[in-house]
């Protein structure tokens, strides 16, 4: 059994929470306390109110608007999914990129009358940003246009026209009405012309083989495991998760960024040493020589190392009230590791209804930009759009110790 | 040679559950491992062998015991801290009702689920905890389903759900001012059936309350209470023995068991996949309002 993680992006009254409890009742997720629990709620139009599913917050309910990132399980007998249910107000943006930052897939939902809006431009963006491999738009309430497929295509059409400027390359399109539950988990009566695929079945069809394995190893080190007792008295092991890659007994390895080199001398789980270790395992890596290695390090296969340097430009989401100004100094946490580092220049800000580079003296809450940075000490990187594991990383305010940024390396 | 790269979902919740706790290890001073001696608390546990042996844990077991817990749950708390040569924390929640901290409940199911939250502030200030693992799953109820892996509570416990730091890709800021804590989840990703296929895949031992077993009881609201010295029997109540398990494991003031045959994991599994309640569908506090755990919750509870 494999696990699916997507996101719902939508705006507000599309219809995304409405979706995810029509996704989990029609599954047959939806348990019997939670049933009677949303029934005592009372009712919408004479129907239970499927969106309470979802708005687990009291202020949610009140407002009827989703806030934060609610993380929605369900099961079919083929897959597992892990829903992140995002909030569509442009306030809450960051919460989106939170939810959007570990997902496989982006279901992005249109409402049929209203066709592509200005939110849309905005997750898309977003979704194609953070590089979530795969999209499904789906056009919802279908059933207020009379089920028009001419209407769905015209939307199909112009979403297309502005999806190729953003280089997405896997989109489906699916006509659906939530709140009936036409094409979600059962094939739709009103529109016998859809001869695809229904929601559900596509979720769970799509091929998501991860490529983490194939790329070019990287593994951060966390923590380093010293028992120091009688019986391992000489052992020395680097806990960490693979983020990318394979490695094997025997491989010759260099330790970013001090460029140090040695051979993995054994790969230790708790249930002994294995040959051979793929991302995203959680192991311990013991090697052949003594040298200095502590978290923040990244053990690398030699041949395909990273890049490592004191400066970066990324992409940056800003989460934070107060605005990002060169100058600006923050510490800076990217894979197992945390360094002081200095906003150097806001290249510009991205409009991301219309791609356009705006420049700017700062950026505000919810603003989306590049950057270049520079770090206190070299860190060893990849580029964002070759590895999300080891291109990302968060500014972290230290007055405040808040998370203000998320940063995607686009380059040294 | 072929390679197989792809981890089946509980090794893949497994490796990230992992992570989380390794992260615990190196981000934070004074962490402590919240353990109750129920299923999720000894996945954990379980989970912190595989993340940190041969070395120890870098972390003790904390349980705030209310007094009035399952005596099983218990010895299967002590043995297992003894097993694994752990240090084990205890405190009560008699001792803050003695010191007159906190009040025992009034009223018609009274609890002592709610005070618990006082002896844990207490226990973590004693100890200067920063960090906290619990057990707490995002599936169980819909105001956990909200909560970040590292969820910041203040000096007082509290968690404002509006104000939660954002948490991407898998980078934990662990970042404190001096009196917060946080509050880990590293199971928030698993869910009940995870946790139960999980323990079966690694043969973890578990307290028999989870197997089907004979046991005093009284219907309450429609749940089967536990007869014990903490449940006051009212002149219409009919005590009946039943055939019955637990699904979760608190105090038995709030705790109530399912009628069931189940009596080895198999059994059990089948159970909860065909199973159309939650397993906090048996849990009394949580009936008590729409949004009665996450008005715990900003209160400082788990």
């Amino acid at each position: 059994m494999d696990l699916l993680r997507f996101i719902t992006a939508g705006s507000v009254d599309d219809g995304k929470s409405t979706l995810i409890g029509r996704l989990l009742y029609d599954s047959k997720s939806v348990f019997q306390d939670q049933l009677e629990a949303i029934e005592r709620a009372g009712q919408v139009n004479g129907q239970v109110n499927l969106a309470l599913l979802t708005d687990g917050l009291k202020a949610e309910r009140e407002q009827g608007i989703t806030i934060d990132v609610a993380y929605k399980y369900f099961s079919t007998p083929k897959r597992k999914f892990i829903i992140a249910d995002a909030p569509g107000h442009v306030q809450y943006t960051r919460n989106m990129v939170t939810g959007a930052s570990n997902v496989d897939l982006a279901i992005i939902l249109v409402d049929a009358r209203k066709g592509v809006i200005e939110q849309t431009y905005r997750h898309s963006y977003i979704v194609s940003l953070l590089r979530i491999p795969y999209i499904v738009v789906c056009v919802n309430k279908m059933d207020l246009v009379e089920f028009s497929q001419n209407r769905f295509e015209e939307i199909k059409a112009e979403y297309l026209r502005f999806a190729a400027e953003l280089g997405i390359k896997e989109i489906e399109f699916i006509p659906i009405s939530a709140l009936n539950g036409d094409n979600v988990v059962d094939p739709s009566q009103g529109m016998p012309w859809w001869k695809g695929n229904t929601l559900l079945g596509y979720l769970e069809e799509i091929n998501i083989e991860s490529d983490e394995s194939k790329q070019e190893t990287r593994f951060p080190v966390q923590y380093v495991i010293r028992p120091q007792t009688e019986e391992f008295h000489d052992y020395r092991g680097y806990a960490g998760q693979i983020r990318s890659g394979i490695f094997r007994r025997g491989d010759e390895i260099s330790v970013l960024p001090s460029g140090l080199k040695s051979r993995i001398k054994s790969i230790d789980t708790h249930e002994g040493s294995v040959e051979e270790a793929f991302a995203p395992m959680s192991v311990t890596i013991l090697l052949e020589d003594e040298i200095d290695i502590g978290r923040g390090d990244m053990i690398v296969l030699s041949g395909s190392p990273p890049i490592v340097s004191q400066d970066l430009e990324a992409d940056i989401c800003w989460m934070d009230t107060k605005a990002l100004v060169p100058g600006n100094k923050y510490l800076l946490r990217q894979t197992t590791g945390s360094v002081k580092s200095a906003v150097r220049e806001i290249s510009f800000r991205i409009e991301t209804q219309t791609h356009e580079k705006v420049e700017v003296s700062q950026l505000g809450l919810n603003e989306i930009g590049r950057i270049k940075i520079r770090t206190a000490k070299p860190i060893a990187f990849d580029k964002y759009s070759k590895n999300r594991g080891t291109g990302s990383f968060v500014l972290v305010d230290e007055g405040t110790n808040n998370t203000v940024g998320a940063g995607m390396i686009s380059g040294s | 040679m072929t390679t197989r790269t792809r981890l089946s979902h509980l090794q893949q919740l497994e490796a990230e559950s992992i992570y989380i706790l390794r992260e615990v290890a190196a981000q934070f001073e004074r962490p402590a491992l919240l353990f109750s001696g129920g299923k999720d608390s000894i996945t954990l546990v379980h989970l912190a062998l595989k993340a940190f042996r041969p070395g120890r844990f870098p972390f003790p077991l904390v349980h705030i015991d209310t007094g009035h817990n399952f005596q099983e749950a218990l010895d299967f708390r002590d043995r297992l801290a003894q097993k694994i040569g752990e240090k084990l924390i205890v405190r009560y929640v008699q001792d803050s009702i003695d010191q007159g901290k906190a009040v025992e409940e009034k009223g018609k199911f009274p609890s002592r689920n709610g005070i618990q939250t006082v002896t844990l502030l207490d226990t973590i200030a004693e100890f200067k905890f920063d960090a906290c693992i619990g057990g707490a799953r995002r599936d169980e109820e819909k105001a956990r389903a909200k909560e970040r892996v590292f969820s910041v509570r203040d000096e007082f416990g509290g968690w404002d759900p509006k104000l939660q730091r954002p948490e991407l890709w898998n980078i934990y800021n662990g970042k404190i001012h001096v009196g917060e804590n946080v509050r880990v989840f590293p199971i928030s990703n698993w869910t009940e059936l995870d946790v139960w296929e999980y323990i079966k895949a690694e043969n973890i031992e578990l307290p028999s309350l989870y197997f089907s077993h004979r046991r005093q009881i009284v219907w309450r609201e429609n749940l089967i209470f536990p007869v014990s010295e903490f449940v006051t029997l009212d002149s219409g109540d009919q005590v009946e023995e039943r055939t019955v398990r637990f699904r979760t494991v608190g105090d038995m003031t709030c705790t109530a068991a399912v009628e069931s045959e189940a009596n080895s994991l198999d059994d059990i599994i089948r159970e909860i996949q065909t199973s159309r309640t939650t397993e906090r569908g048996s849990r009394l506090d949580d009936k008590r309002s729409e949004a009665a755990m996450e008005e715990r919750k900003r209160g400082g509870y788990f």
